[in-house]
């Protein structure tokens, strides 16, 4: 079980957030003028990488408001978080390919 | 406010007067009649609404993370950066709508919102040697008082599957530790049969 630090209710268990998905996904500004692919990249495509991950969590069974979390996928430790709409802080992440 | 006679104990169904547990129970638990609770918003950041909220309640608002206020007649429970639970006990159906119409008067334009939320809640109070050992069985909190730290402190959490607001009210050394456990009216008599469940070890019996 991860322990997760919410920004404002401090560190609390794995089970009281849920996960929000990548983060930093921008909904077109222009959606009259996307093709079904565009569509389809903005609505079903993430990225799935060894090592450094960007998401969204909620701390639903808390305070919950929402942040932003970087996160190893590998060893699964949490390297920083971030309040929803900063960009993430200068990280030097574990490289695996 | 629902009609005054139609309000009910959230347990009223299990008919738990005179089944009281004795005084000297390694954990006792106890439904608290309906409690007047109404949720507040606003900025910690703006001092006028702080000053607002201390005048129409005459205790200040809690801004430190996971800390609740109290006094005789009221406890105030931080619930996040911007939202508080403002609760009392054993007073008139009318109390709320007193309590949150104070506030309306206090808060005026200042960007805040004053909802009415007792009829939605239900308070089970737990005390006794073995009330964190209760807990702890079903809530990932660390109640231990160096982390959880003690009387006078709050958390939201989940108690087996239920959300819950516990608030701790007094120490062990108090004669301790009890707790005002909030949840919602739906899950109630769920949270009290996991309750009475998992003391039953302690029960002696
Ligand atoms: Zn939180």
């Amino acid at each position: 079980m991860l322990l997760i630090s919410c920004p404002h209710c401090g560190p609390r268990c794995e089970s009281e957030f849920a996960n929000g998905g990548e983060a930093h996904i921008e909904r077109p500004k222009d959606p009259e003028t996307l093709s079904d692919a565009d569509w389809a990249e903005f609505v079903f495509f993430r990225d799935n990488p060894k090592g450094l991950v960007l998401e969204r969590w909620n701390h639903a069974q808390g305070c919950r408001r929402w942040f932003n979390a970087a996160r190893d996928s590998v060893t699964y430790e949490i390297l920083a978080v971030y309040p929803m709409g900063s960009p993430p802080p200068a990280l030097d992440p574990k490289r695996y390919v | 406010m629902i009609e005054t006679y139609l309000r009910q104990n959230a347990l009223a169904h299990l008919g738990l007067e005179g089944r009281e547990p004795s005084s000297d129970a390694a954990v006792r638990l106890h439904e608290k009649s309906l409690p007047t609770a109404v949720n507040l918003r606003g900025e910690k950041d703006d001092p006028t609404f702080l000053e607002a909220v201390n005048g129409a309640l005459g205790l200040g608002l809690p801004v430190e993370p996971n800390t609740a206020a109290q006094n005789e007649t009221l406890a105030i429970l931080w619930l996040g950066p911007n939202e508080w639970l403002l609760v009392r006990h054993d007073v008139s159906p009318e109390a709320e709508a007193q309590l949150s119409a104070s506030l309306r008067d206090a808060l005026g334009d200042i960007h805040s919102a004053v909802t009415e939320v007792g009829e939605s809640l239900v308070c089970i109070h737990i005390s006794g040697p073995r009330a964190a050992d209760v807990i702890a069985k079903g809530c990932p909190l660390d109640l231990h008082p160096s982390a959880f730290g003690g009387a006078g402190h709050c958390a939201q959490s989940h108690l087996s599957k239920t959300a819950i607001t516990l608030h701790q009210l007094s120490n062990e050394d108090e004669g301790g530790p009890d707790y005002d456990l909030y949840t919602r009216r739906s899950f109630a008599d769920y949270l009290w049969r996991w309750l009475s469940d998992a003391a039953r070890e302690y029960s002696g019996g």
